[in-house]
């Protein structure tokens, strides 16, 4: 039962096969069993999550009318989304005695659309980092070998699919952290259009970067989940008035004719596995009609130096608000205020989330701000112009969500640089603010590898479609991890 | 670039961060790794290039200025590490 994908779970509550009270039950077993070993949850609310499992099973034993579209099945939010009542730490020393006074957006999105809240998810401190082992609860194991990381920063939440310890769950990506734990575990995972879901009550990182999405085992999973938790919303000065489409609705349209770009710069360095495996993947989408095209995205190796500087430059001005003062960590006996302050912050953050903060306050410092700051925001520009030259040409753009399958962990969390390239083809994105989606493309060596597919503005169904018609004739999403049966 | 640790001290100074010498050696270290990559950024001709701030260019919306919020602060404060009355408790600022 726990590898079936919501779709199915959702016509086994229809057809009263099962109940909510036992889909959840069995999920938090699940949990109970495998989260000491994978470390995938913070906190777990089994006593709530069975309570209102009990009011969705009386709830569709009294009407069959009207039910919220996803009533009774199980979700577990990352950490960084605010749970009214429910510890939000962010995976940080910083806010591990934090109880949120209220709820994000996205999880009020998510249990009005009936879906139960199983606990919150392991993640970087702050969304910063990629692997999972910047938080400071401990790393989280990737479910297919332990001994390698998941991917981050949105760790827990992808592992914990991946595992079967819930059906599917949000994350949120500010330069790839949705996508590349999609593609490490092996399931699906989609970074919407910036501003399509709201970001209030979701711990800001970057704000003109930060996007929050949907983790699940298939395209069709996500598109259900991006139905509830995608809307405007007027407490998100960024949120887009736009709309919102059933993203389920165009799942089995035929990509016959789509024009489906390859950047050769994405391409050009891959190793031989990676180039075989996302090889194989581009030729189920050109057997189903789609038309594969070279193209250029001539300013793609910006993007890493462009994000280093805007990221930081955004996480430092954001994190100021934990000052020791209002809530959050403070230090014992502090002799003065600018002692309370340096070391509250000195003690409360951990080694990554100081060094960007430090980083972001140095290019945002006067003489350095033209130099890096401005020169940033535009080669940030050259970078967005380039898929907008792309798109003029192509429907989609498809290329590696990785350069690798998971590393080991450890392998390189002492060196941040060589961490920091594990992102190399994620970030792009984030800067032009474009929709992608990463979805399990083959294994090398029992490791998962992801394609990334990446969209124009607010065309997240085109990716969708796509993915759905590829996982109609590829079975690497039905895959899952034997040890985790 | 070459960035000096005392340079360093002082942006952790403006950060307000405390930090040992030893993660203040290790720190200083790794910035200038990640500068290293960052400085690629100066050999790019950017002249006539507008900056981008945000992804969405269009101009945000307003909102009629209105009080909407309820009262919270108890709700609020009560995740305050220290408070007396309505307010909240630091070190004493002036003498």
């Amino acid at each position: 039962m726990h590898f079936k994908t919501l779709t199915e779970l959702k016509l086994a509550l229809q057809k009263k096969e099962i109940s909510s009270h036992e889909l959840v039950s069995h999920y938090l077993k699940r949990i109970e069993r495998f989260n000491p070993q994978l470390n995938t949850f913070i906190t777990v609310t089994g006593e709530s999550a069975l309570q209102e499992a009990q009011k969705a099973d009386a709830l569709r034993a009294s009407t069959s009318e009207n039910l919220p579209p996803l009533l009774g099945l199980p979700i577990a939010h990352k950490d960084l989304f605010c749970t009214d009542g429910v510890k939000t730490s962010c995976g940080s020393k910083m806010l591990d005695n934090f109880i949120a006074p209220y709820d994000a957006t996205v999880v009020r999105k998510c249990r009005d659309a009936g879906l139960i809240s199983l606990g919150k998810t392991n993640m970087d401190e702050f969304a910063m980092g990629s692997s999972n082992e910047n938080s400071f609860y401990g790393p989280v194991a990737n479910p297919w070998n332990t001994a390698y990381v998941p991917g981050g920063s949105s760790g827990g939440s992808a592992a914990a699919v991946a595992a079967g310890l819930v059906p599917v769950s949000t994350g949120t990506d500010t330069g790839g952290s949705i996508r590349q734990p999609a593609a490490l575990c092996g399931i699906t995972g989609l970074k919407p259009t910036y501003g399509r879901v709201s970001r209030y009550g979701m711990t800001a990182f970057a704000s003109s970067l930060d996007q929050g999405g949907p983790f699940a085992k298939s395209a069709e999973d996500v598109a259900l989940l991006l139905n509830a938790m995608a809307g405007f919303d007027e407490h998100d000065s960024t949120s887009l008035n736009v709309p919102v489409e059933d993203y389920t609705q165009p799942l089995n349209r035929s990509i016959e004719g789509l024009k489906i770009g390859l950047p050769k710069e994405y391409f050009s360095h891959l190793n031989a596995p990676m180039q075989k495996t996302l090889d194989e993947a581009l030729k189920v989408l050109e057997k189903l009609g789609a038309t594969l095209v070279e193209i250029s995205l001539p300013h793609a190796e910006l993007s890493i130096p462009t994000y280093y500087v805007l990221a930081p430059a955004e996480c430092s001005s954001n994190l100021s608000r934990y000052d020791g003062v209002r809530f959050g960590y403070r230090c014992e006996n502090p002799q003065d205020l600018n002692d309370l302050y340096l070391r509250s912050r000195g003690e409360g953050f951990g080694t990554e989330v100081k060094r960007r903060i430090l980083i972001g306050t140095y290019v945002l410092s006067a003489g350095y701000y033209e130099a890096y700051y401005l020169q940033a925001q535009k080669t940030r520009q050259l970078i967005k112009q380039d898929f907008d030259e792309a798109f003029k040409k192509v429907d989609a753009i498809a290329a590696p969500t990785t350069p690798t399958p998971a590393f080991k962990i450890g392998e390189k969390v002492s060196d941040p640089v060589t961490m920091y390239q594990c992102d190399i083809y994620t970030l792009a994105l984030n800067l032009a603010g474009l929709p992608g989606l990463s979805m399990p493309a083959g294994f090398i060596d029992g490791l998962p590898v992801g394609l990334q597919l990446m969209g124009h503005y607010m065309q997240e169904s085109k990716l969708l479609n796509i993915a759905h018609q590829y996982q109609c004739h590829s079975d690497w999403h039905l895959q899952h991890p034997t040890a985790r049966e | 670039m070459t960035l000096s640790i005392k340079k360093v001290q002082e942006t952790a100074y403006l950060a307000r961060i405390a930090m040992s010498e030893e993660e203040l050696n290790r720190c200083h270290h790794e910035i200038e790794q990640i500068f290293t990559l960052i400085d690629q950024l100066q050999a790019v001709d950017t002249q006539g290039i507008p900056p981008l701030a945000h992804p969405q260019a269009s101009q945000q919306r307003t909102v009629p200025d209105e009080v909407t919020e309820s009262d919270q602060h108890e709700k609020f404060q009560a995740l305050a590490p220290a408070k007396q009355l309505d307010y909240y408790l630091v070190p004493q600022v002036i003498e």
